[in-house]
């Protein structure tokens, strides 16, 4: 990318691999990547709870990192790939940790389960929960104005306990 | 969000450079410089983006202690094995704040220069001296809850928010940066300033300069400390009170303590004259008791946040207490023993 400090009218080009997709498109340098992945590329998966970093609607994965897409800015992630809920399952091969959602019933309203499920995906990555308490702790960036909490503690353990079995299996 | 020109600086001299100007903004993680530009708070002509620069790196500091890249994000640090063993305080300070999200984008220099939670200052459409100079305190007789008691003026009463930046102050961490005119370093407890009368100007950072990295001294209290922070909910809420305590213990006697106070003045609050009194004494209710007297003497209470005295009070006793018995406060266990 090459931005010129002159040229602050025009939008910036930029190449991102959303969802394993090449993807070149070009945003102003004040659109947030929330906004350019909901109103450029028509990927309403991710939410805008908030806005402001408070909600964890909007969570996506920036090369496998979680991070709140409203406090990003798409001119900055250029290079980057980024991975929505679009991206992690389809509804005839759902993510397990969709489907262990949907067994769980984790979700009511359904709006912040996006931001859920990305950021779930995140923090197993991250893999510094081990009990349920730390579970809770590292999901607290997510809030659920339904109170589906316990839910989807539940459906995140389930996941978790299939990774350490599976881990185990393969040791 | 207001129009600016973006650019990306390539190296620290660039980045300086680009800096000159009064409306000119570095951009790091930008989890508070887009939410204040979003708020209109904040309304650059230029946005830097600083994040190209290599200041990515946790090495061993020259003079002992560790350097932290200005880069470094706040998870990088917190989870760092050299961090967790040899400075768990400030581990448990950055795992207090925020959420996993924010901490993921969060840098360390960021997080220096955070900006307060003031609700006036956030509003436009209410006068506040930080944000426009002159223009009155509301805060002063308004919403105050979360407001300063010790260090406030008459200009503005607003504390820094930061949970890291409490920790560094306890540890007497050195911020290094770098401006049109060289390079400096400047103690922690000098970086963040009291209101007086420019509230406007939270550090004694200069409009040009960079911050390039924190370091952390040697003596990194890694047996006997402890973060409590007491907040509204009891995760992903800004500190109303804090302590980072940290003790050296020699047999049963305290040989150094340090305490710094978060939540409630306009920087970390520390009295080393007040630490002072805990060499050579023994932990004890009593003698903690005068400590905490000592270290919120002068404390001011506004309308709405007198409660924060007795607060304070209480969570330095506690959080000596946790320090001394080598028992730190959970971040994932919420109950506070
Ligand atoms: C909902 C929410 C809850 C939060 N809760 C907490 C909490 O509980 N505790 C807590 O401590 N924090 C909390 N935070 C604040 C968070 O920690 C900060 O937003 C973050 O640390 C800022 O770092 P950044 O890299 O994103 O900064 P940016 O937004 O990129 O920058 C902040 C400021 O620093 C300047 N800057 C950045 N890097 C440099 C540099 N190297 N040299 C010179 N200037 C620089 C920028 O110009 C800007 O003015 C919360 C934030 C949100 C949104
Ligand atoms: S306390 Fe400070 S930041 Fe808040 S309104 Fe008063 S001057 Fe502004
Ligand atoms: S929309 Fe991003 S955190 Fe709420
Ligand atoms: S399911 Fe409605 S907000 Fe969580």
């Amino acid at each position: 990318m090459t931005v010129t400090a002159s040229d602050h009218t025009h939008a910036i080009p930029i190449d991102l691999h959303i969802n394993n997709q090449p993807t070149r498109l070009e945003v102003e340098p004040w659109t947030s990547l929330l906004d350019a992945l909901r109103e450029q590329l028509h990927l309403t998966g991710t939410k805008k709870g908030c806005d402001h970093g408070q909600c964890g609607a909007c969570t996506v994965l920036i090369d496998g990192t979680r991070i709140n897409s409203c406090l990003a800015l798409a001119v900055m992630q250029d290079g980057k790939a980024i991975t929505t809920i679009e991206g992690l399952g389809t509804v005839e091969t759902l993510h397990p940790m969709q489907a262990a959602f949907i067994e769980h019933d984790a979700f009511q309203c359904g709006y912040c389960t996006p931001g859920q499920i990305c950021s779930a995906v995140g923090m197993i990555k991250e893999g510094h929960a081990r009990t349920a308490d730390e579970i809770r702790e590292l999901m607290s960036g997510n809030l659920c104005r339904c109170g589906a909490y316990s839910n989807i503690l539940a459906a995140i353990e389930q996941v978790m306990g299939a990774n350490i079995s599976s881990e185990k299996v393969a040791a | 969000m207001n129009r600016y020109t973006f650019t990306q600086a390539v190296d620290a001299d660039g980045a300086v450079r680009e800096k000159i100007g009064a409306d000119v903004r570095f951009i790091a993680g930008g989890t508070n410089l887009i939410d204040l530009m979003k708020y209109n708070v904040e309304r650059p002509d230029r946005v830097v983006d600083i994040t190209k620069l290599p200041m990515r790196d946790i090495a061993e500091a020259p003079h002992g202690g560790l350097r932290l890249g200005a880069l470094v994000t706040n998870a990088v640090c917190a989870y760092d094995t050299r961090i967790a063993e040899r400075y768990p305080l400030l581990r448990e300070a950055i795992l207090s704040g925020a959420s996993p999200q924010l901490r993921n984008a969060a840098t360390t220099g960021g997080n220096l220069l955070q900006r307060t939670r003031c609700y006036y200052f956030y509003d436009v459409d209410t006068p506040c001296n930080k944000r426009q100079p002159g223009s009155g305190c509301p805060a002063i007789g308004g919403l105050n809850r979360i407001h300063a008691i010790l260090g406030t003026s008459e200009h503005c009463i607003a504390t820094n928010p930061s949970d890291m930046n409490v920790a560094m102050a306890a540890l007497g961490a050195t911020v290094n940066v770098r401006g049109t005119s060289g390079e400096r370093a400047i103690p922690i407890l000098d970086f963040h300033r009291l209101p007086d009368d420019k509230p406007e100007v939270d550090t004694n950072l200069r409009g040009d300069e960079l911050i390039t990295s924190v370091d952390l001294p040697d003596e990194a209290f890694a047996t006997h400390y402890t973060y409590l922070k007491l907040r509204d909910r009891a995760s992903y809420a800004f500190a109303l009170v804090s302590v980072a305590a940290a003790l050296r213990m020699e047999g049963g006697t305290i040989a150094e303590a340090r305490i710094a106070l978060g939540g409630v003045a306009h920087k970390p609050w520390r009295r080393p004259e007040v630490e002072a009194l805990l060499k050579g004494a023994k932990p004890g209710l009593q003698t903690f008791s005068k400590v905490a007297d000592a270290l919120l003497e002068g404390s001011r209470p506004q309308s709405q946040n007198a409660y924060k005295i007795q607060l304070a009070h209480r969570a330095i006793i506690r959080a000596l207490t946790q320090a001394a018995d080598g028992t730190p406060q959970s971040v994932a266990d919420k109950a506070i023993l």
